[in-house]
């Protein structure tokens, strides 16, 4: 098999918190807490998770905006922390983002065209006639008529907002997209146009996408895998459709039943957790979920279990298997 | 039997530039609430669902005019009642749960004030009775130990309980509706179940009726027995709930529920082309025509009136879907 595009190794971050400039006890946040996956060229690797699990927190090592405190992130092949210079700014090219707000992430006082050609400028060297083609090229894939290059930001609706911001992301010929709840924002339809768009996309330029979201339905639906975060560790990861069919961690469980029904005579099996998601100052010792776990085990609160691959890429980290 | 709420022909406008613009935010909605129902009102922001409900318990901006329309509560209509009335019909009737708890709890004031506020304003308790009705509120919400939670602030406090503090607040004018404005859509999915669970068990305790504003079709799906869609300040469909996901009647309605990703299954989406109208400026005949995929000529000139589905509810289409939806 072709060596995957991007590769993380026992991912880690750990912040430091509280303390002072004359000592004291210092804390550590561990938000990411060695976590390792794939993205093969042209795949959509999902990733699930509550507030304060470490999604976001994982898609800024990926985008090299956090340096990671532990582990190794591989982007074709080569080391990223050992990238400098105009490697770096090259990777940096390579790898885009989508964030989840469009109003916060397009400048007021930019125009679209600007928005747009930025990235392209920062990284090549084009005339304003090539960037201006290129530009337009761009909002004709996210379909926008080309003129739409001279408005600002505030003349377009949230949805349209996201499709720009996207635009913008593909510009510099991205090999991988982050989007981190780049839907969450939106109204229902406008949410099922721009999944749609995003497919479109991936097929046409065969980019991959790290699709960070909190919505299990649209993740399953635009991943082909789906990995599912509890308290910075990755507790299992399967195919898509594995996944939804046949759910095995017990918080992936209790996620699929929290998840609305789409139908009033849907039939779903009740998990309902108690509690809140602790704090990642202090996790539970063992496995991070077992005081909110239904199934515990007396070894659940004294072992913490390893991501073990159960069937052909199906991992699960629990100790029921 | 009369129903509890019945909203009868409501315009509710918002009025700009010395009434050279007018935003018909809601415009001829009406629709009825029974004792211990529950009933959602579904639509895509910018709808007019909330300004519904501001309409309601009369707490607009200043810019906004009811122009015309009856609110009876009970009989009792509440359009002509002034400020100070509805001062004495908010929280101890209706009540309301915003979107956001922080911005709902007053972050100067301890939790117990804030949940013993309503209580002895509108059911004068004092003294003991009064903490006995703050500790037993609590526990209804399921805070744990409420002796002492009742004495921290809201900062103090995670998101999903901050919400259920408002729950309780909502709950301690004894009101016979509340109004839960997207309650959950600030929190997390598993913190959500709990939440929504929490208030079926309220509504089955005390007989309240809940009206469900909401842009979810899932949260409908889960919790109301009848339901309103609304688009551009107009109900385009009301049906109970089975029969609205079984056989959608408006183009609209049927667009909505294709545009959901369903759990396990990777059929293509369908999400609705262009945007929803600006309500200053709309489109002539049925609002929804240029987004509507079976629009006619008629479609264009003439606004659609509301028809009776025999007796299982209304629509508001000229040519409303007759195949049943294929089942999620």
């Amino acid at each position: 098999m072709a060596k995957p595009l991007l590769e993380v190794r026992d991912l880690q971050k750990h912040f430091a918190i509280g303390g002072s400039f004359f000592g004291g006890r210092r804390a550590l946040v561990k938000a990411v807490d060695g976590i390792s996956f794939t993205i093969n060229a042209g795949e959509t690797l999902g990733l699930v998770g509550e507030s304060g699990c470490g999604k976001t927190t994982t898609s800024k090592l990926v985008l090299a905006a956090e340096a990671p405190t532990g582990g190794t992130i591989e982007f074709e092949g080569r080391a990223v922390a050992a990238l400098r210079g105009a490697e770096l700014q090259d990777y940096r090219r390579k790898v885009q983002v989508v964030f989840q707000d469009p109003y916060s992430s397009l400048s007021p006082r930019m125009r679209v065209g600007e928005i747009i050609g930025e990235p392209i400028k920062a990284h090549e060297r084009l005339s304003s006639a090539d960037v201006r083609a290129r530009v337009a090229q761009l909002l004709e894939l996210v379909g926008f008529r080309p003129d739409v290059a001279r408005l600002f930001p505030h003349e377009f609706s949230g949805g349209q907002r996201q499709l720009l911001a996207i635009a913008r992301a593909l510009s510099t010929s991205a090999r991988l997209v982050v989007l981190d709840e780049p839907v969450s924002a939106l109204d229902v339809s406008i949410r099922a146009h721009i999944i749609s768009l995003l497919e479109e996309i991936q097929q046409r330029l065969a980019v991959s996408y790290l699709f960070i979201a909190h919505d299990l339905a649209a993740v399953a639906h635009l991943s082909q895998r789906t990995a599912v975060m509890y308290l910075g560790k990755i507790v299992e990861v399967a195919e898509s459709l594995e996944l939804c069919a046949k759910p095995l961690h017990p918080y992936t469980k209790a996620l699929f039943a929290a998840s609305l029904p789409s139908h009033p005579d849907e039939l779903r099996e009740e998990i309902v957790l108690t509690g809140e998601v602790p704090s990642a100052v202090d996790p539970p010792r063992g496995c991070h979920f077992h005081p909110r776990c239904p199934f515990v085990m007396p070894r659940c609160a004294e072992h913490e279990p390893p991501l073990v691959e159960l069937a052909a890429g199906h991992s699960v980290a629990c100790h029921l298997y | 039997m009369a129903p509890l709420l019945d909203v009868r022909d409501l315009r509710t406008y918002y009025v700009g530039f010395g009434g050279t613009r007018v935003v018909k935010a809601v415009d001829g909605v009406s629709f009825s609430v029974d004792a211990g129902e529950t009933f959602g009102l579904v639509g895509e922001s910018g709808c007019g669902k909330t300004t519904t409900c501001h309409s309601i318990v009369r707490l607009l901006a200043p810019s906004a005019r009811i122009v015309s329309g009856a609110i009876e509560l009970e009989g009792e209509d509440l359009v002509p009642k002034s400020q100070a009335e509805m001062r004495r019909i908010r929280g101890r009737r209706i009540a309301t749960i915003l979107q956001d708890p922080m911005a709902s709890l007053d972050p100067l004031f301890s939790i117990y004030d804030q949940v013993a506020e309503p209580a002895y304003y509108h059911q004068s308790l004092r003294g003991q009775a009064l903490r006995q009705r703050v500790r037993q509120l609590l526990s209804a919400v399921r805070i744990p130990s409420p002796e002492l939670r009742m004495k921290d602030y809201p900062h103090q406090m995670s998101g999903g309980m901050r919400q259920r503090i408002v729950g309780a607040i909502s709950q301690a004018g004894g009101p016979r509706i509340i109004i839960a404005d997207e309650p959950t859509t600030n929190l997390d999915v598993t913190i959500q179940l709990q939440y929504l669970n929490l208030l079926k068990d309220l509504q089955r305790a005390t007989g309240v009726a809940l009206i469900f504003v909401t842009h979810n079709l899932g949260i409908v799906a889960k919790m109301c027995d009848r339901v309103a869609v609304m688009y551009a300040g107009k109900i385009v469909e009301m049906q109970s709930v089975r029969g609205l996901f079984y056989r959608p009647r408006h183009p609209y309605t049927k667009a909505l529920l294709d545009s959901i990703p369903k759990l396990g299954v990777k059929e293509p989406l369908c999400g609705i082309p262009g945007q929803p109208p600006d309500l200053s400026d709309l489109p002539t005949g049925c609002s929804f025509h240029p987004r509507c995929g079976r629009a006619m000529d008629r479609c264009r000139v003439e606004e659609p009136r509301q028809d009776d589905l025999d007796g299982a509810g209304t629509v508001r289409c000229w040519s409303p879907v007759e195949e049943l939806a294929a089942r999620g």
